[in-house]
């Protein structure tokens, strides 16, 4: 091969930007020429360890409006690392057109290189063509509302104190994980710049019509039961409940709210909206990503552009990245998802390759189409995490990770296995770990369900409890506190089971005054 | 691709989120402030400090799914040697979930929540809301920080400065004295020759001594200028000293035999809280050091600190020291005077009417405030020979304060109240 001939890009640990450059190219010349990868323009931007401590407390995003809990987690991010209790990401990288790579200073030539194949290839990949974030996030315009959403935020802060904003944060992040519309819907679609002026014409009609009298009416004595159900019922119509955006629902519909609060609780649902794929496609996109960083880098070598000293650090970290601790060892600390996404996308190269029996009986239509990439990329544009493992996990998989499921009822006093990675086993298995990345059941299922808007305005949320799992209480009266300030009036909030629909507990707050 | 570098870019960006979690926290923060305190040596009072807070009100709380109770399902790596249908014990102590990672990861955790106070956030909050009373004479001395300030005009200066209507002003001072011809005439003169020389017969002669005129007033025009040099006025800008608000803290502590370590190091502590406070919040306060056993000696900060002496107890020579040190240099009209004194209360019984005399009459009239600390191993009021005696100069004059401390942790309360912002006045 000619390609032998190549000389290595760099030797050694230092770097610069030209070679940062130049191994770019090699990198993208490998991915998108033989790869196929459809990426976002990148722009690499090399930060210190303090700007990744900073970029840490804000998600992770370039710029963010400013609230205490950033910095309690940047207090907490900067103790553990000077403790040395936990090493910084090498790199963050942002679903933006264009997609922004965060390297830091530290890290040596090699480290650079894989970051780069890692994130400016595999996560951009990613970001650009799955179908989650296709649907829910605009990679071109998060930036620019993120600027918008940390200008209002302090704007805000200037007109009315840091005191009632802050009040106000706080209550819409106590619910962001029932602040995402889970069924897409046309109506939802996150496009911040159209909603963003239709936000605004609204603002001001409230102002305008908004008047002071209005709360001084005496509230009507409560009905009698009987009449306000049919009554309720046409209210609920109009509210289009149930509604499981909590934020959404409160944002349009919370009685005495002023318009600038409203727009806080929506540019936190947009942000919680903007990270519900992410939450959704762990494993996948950071499989892709580790996928994409390890053939990557095999090519630099095969091609002689990175030397074997290299290829030593390289696969010393990247071994590190995939490795997964079993239940009982003392690092564990749930399954990897660097691990499992690479090994599945590892092993799904392998089935379109060198398919054995067993890969023929399960997977039929990929098994030895010898295009791995084809099918990759397939899997990566229309997956999700839970989607994912249901279609792809296979036997050998589990076999490798020895995967084993259980059940812990906390009626019986043991704990049973159901299934572990055997014959009888591997359908068990992989339903009950793609279940796991489920994230709308993971997340407790809470959704409004009556808003008595003419008469008490009480506020009913329900828990649809599945598996007899009821809500964590003293966090529950904690975030219920945080709905009644947004609400303005008393909450309830029915613990009931989504099969029988009996009722399991309840729990109701007021506001405070 | 595009290449960036960010390291230049401004570092703490997380500062405001920082303020405001500290503002958020400051309850808490400065209970462990407090507690930190207890534990910290005589020598460490200035410096960053670990800070662990239990609180409530940096919890941020959301809906989750409880720890126990229902049905979980969870699909764990690396079995060894479970099969299906096995029975595995429930592990001890958690409810069940503890192992599946999931449900015990999230959650709770905060409850305890460690980080590091920078030494700036630490004591601002430890010495929030205190200040020296009474503090008000002012006088011209130890300047610091001059500001410009108008100081009426000058002849000379950059054009900037230049003082446009006291200019003007004065140029029309000097044009009216010097009868410059205003252009009002002149052009009447002009309109006039125009008119005489247009009538048919020409009175010629009229005409000539007009043009004389004219001519004349021209040149006396260009000869005295409009505006002339001497005109000029600029505004003048001096830098003049703020006066500062001066103030002296005497330190008098007891090093005598009867002081025990544990003596010593409270009010150690007391006083080191004091030279901190001092020296953070007032650039322009001296501190005076005074310690004495049977004699009293005026020592260094760190003499006072660090060293070790004892003797028998005298009280008065320290309250004599104090008295001529004030005389020497310290005039009650030019400063704000201040004392903190400790002791454990032991005196030899026939100086005490001379030491009430010496504060009534010599300090308590030339000081602002006379704080009296009382070290002791046990609680209660004793009733010792200095307590006995102050108490009655305590009820006679409201600037003279005494307090008893018996444990570290009573210093910053007594501190505290001793200084804090309303109480003292």
């Amino acid at each position: 091969m000619v390609a032998l001939a190549n000389k290595p890009l760099f030797d050694g640990p230092e770097w610069n930007f030209d070679l940062i450059g130049r191994t770019y190219e090699a990198i993208e010349e490998i991915g998108v020429g033989e790869m196929g990868l459809n990426l976002y323009k990148n722009q690499i931007e090399v930060i210190t360890a303090e700007q990744m401590l900073d970029a840490y407390s804000s998600i992770g995003m370039p710029q963010m409006y400013r609230h205490w809990s950033f910095g309690k987690r940047f207090a907490r991010d900067e103790m553990m690392y000077r403790k040395g209790a936990r090493s910084l990401a090498f790199e963050i990288v942002i679903n933006s057109d264009p997609c922004i790579n965060y390297i830091m200073e530290e890290n040596s030539m090699t480290m650079q290189c894989l970051v780069m194949a890692h994130a400016a290839m595999g996560h951009n990949h990613f970001f650009k063509n799955n179908y989650l974030f296709k649907q829910w996030t605009q990679a071109d315009a998060i930036l620019e509302y993120l600027a918008f959403a940390k200008r209002f935020v302090a704007e805000c802060e200037e007109r009315f104190g840091l005191g009632p904003v802050e009040a106000v944060l706080d209550a819409a992040h106590a619910l962001m994980n029932q602040g995402v519309s889970r069924t897409a819907g046309a109506r939802r679609r996150f496009d911040p710049k159209r909603e963003r002026e239709r936000e605004q014409a609204r603002r001001d009609y409230e102002i305008e019509i908004y008047n002071e009298l209005w709360r001084t009416l005496p509230n009507a004595p409560p009905k009698e039961e009987e009449e306000r159900t049919e009554e309720s019922r046409a209210e609920q119509r109009a509210l289009l409940l149930p509604e499981e955006n909590l934020l959404y629902f409160l944002e349009k519909n919370a009685p005495k709210l002023e318009g600038w609060k409203r727009e806080l609780i929506r540019i936190v649902r947009v942000l919680a909206q903007y990270f519900y794929p992410q939450r959704q496609t762990k494993v996948m996109n950071e499989g892709c990503a580790t996928f994409c960083h390890y053939e990557i880098m095999q090519r630099l070598y095969e091609k002689g552009q990175v030397t074997e000293g290299s290829m030593l650090e390289f696969a010393h970290m990247h071994a590190a990245v995939v490795y997964q601790p079993g239940f009982n060892e003392r690092h564990y600390s749930g399954i990897n998802p660097y691990a499992l996404g690479y090994a599945m996308m590892r092993d799904i190269k392998r089935i379109c390759l060198e398919p054995s029996d067993e890969d023929m009986h399960w997977f039929p239509d990929i098994a030895g189409n010898q295009d791995p990439l084809g099918t990759l990329r397939e899997a990566w544009a229309n997956y999700r995490d839970e989607s994912f493992v249901l279609q792809f996990l296979s036997p050998k998989v589990m076999r490798d990770f020895r995967l084993f499921h259980i059940k812990n009822d906390a009626e019986s006093p043991t704990m049973r296995v159901e299934a572990i990675h055997d014959e009888q086993g591997y359908r068990n298995v992989r339903r009950m770990l793609a279940r796991q990345y489920d994230v709308s059941t993971q997340d407790p299922d809470i959704q409004v369900t009556d808003a008595d808007l003419a008469g008490s305005r009480r506020l009913v949320l329900t828990h649809f409890v599945r598996d007899g799992i009821l809500l964590d209480k003293e966090e529950c009266d904690r975030t219920l506190m945080h709905v009644a300030r947004l609400w303005g009036y008393r909450v309830r909030l029915v613990e009931q089971d989504a099969g029988t629909g009996r009722k399991i507990r309840e729990h109701e707050t007021l506001p405070l005054p | 691709m595009n290449i960036v570098d960010r390291r230049l870019n401004p570092k703490s960006k997380s500062l405001g989120n920082r303020q405001r979690f500290v503002r958020r926290a400051k309850a808490d923060i400065r209970e462990a402030v407090k507690d930190a305190l207890k534990k910290r040596k005589v020598t460490e009072v200035e410096g960053s400090e670990k800070i662990s807070i239990r609180s409530k009100s940096v919890r941020e709380p959301s809906f989750n799914h409880g720890r126990d109770g229902g049905v979980r399902d969870y699909v764990l790596p690396g079995n060894q040697d479970y099969k299906a249908g096995d029975q595995i014990p429930k592990p001890q102590g958690g409810g069940g979930g503890g192992r599946g990672g999931k449900a015990s990861a999230d959650g709770s955790g905060e409850d305890d929540f460690v980080f590091t106070l920078s030494k700036d956030e630490f004591l601002d909050l430890f010495f929030e809301d205190l200040k020296l009373p009474n503090l008000v004479k002012n006088r011209l001395k130890d300047l610091k920080n001059p500001l410009p300030q108008r100081a009426g005009f000058t002849s000379d200066g950059p054009p900037a400065k230049l003082a446009r209507i006291r200019t003007l002003r004065r140029s029309l001072a000097r044009r009216i004295a010097l009868k410059r011809p205003k252009t009002e005439e002149v052009t009447a003169l002009e309109e006039e020759i125009a008119r005489h020389e247009s009538e048919v017969p020409r009175n010629e002669a009229l005409i000539a001594e007009l043009k004389a005129r004219l001519e004349k007033l021209q040149r006396m025009r260009k000869t005295i200028a409009y505006v002339d040099p001497i005109d000029l006025q600029y505004n003048r800008t001096e830098r003049v000293p703020r006066p500062t608000t001066q103030a002296v803290m005497f330190c008098m502590m007891d090093a005598s035999a009867s002081m025990t370590e544990n003596l010593k190091d409270l009010a150690k502590r007391f006083f080191m809280l004091l030279h901190v406070f001092l020296s953070r919040h007032y650039k322009e306060v001296h501190v005076v050091f005074i310690r004495h056993t049977s004699t009293a000696a005026e020592v260094d900060e760190d003499t006072f600190f660090r060293g070790v002496e004892t003797g028998g107890t005298v009280i008065s020579t320290a309250l004599e020291e104090m008295d001529r040190i004030v005389k020497e240099r310290y005039s009650p009209a030019d400063w704000n005077i201040y004392a903190a004194q400790a002791s454990d209360g032991d005196n030899i019984p026939d100086d005490m009417g001379h030491c009430i005399d010496l504060v009534e009459n010599a300090l308590l009239p030339a000081s602002q405030y006379f704080a009296y600390i009382e070290v002791s191993e046990h609680s209660g009021p004793g009733e010792t020979i200095v307590w006995h005696g102050y108490s009655e100069i305590a009820r006679r004059h409201k600037h003279f304060a005494m307090r008893q401390v018996t444990n570290p942790g009573e210093i910053f309360p007594v501190f505290h109240d001793l200084f804090s912002s309303p109480a003292g006045a």
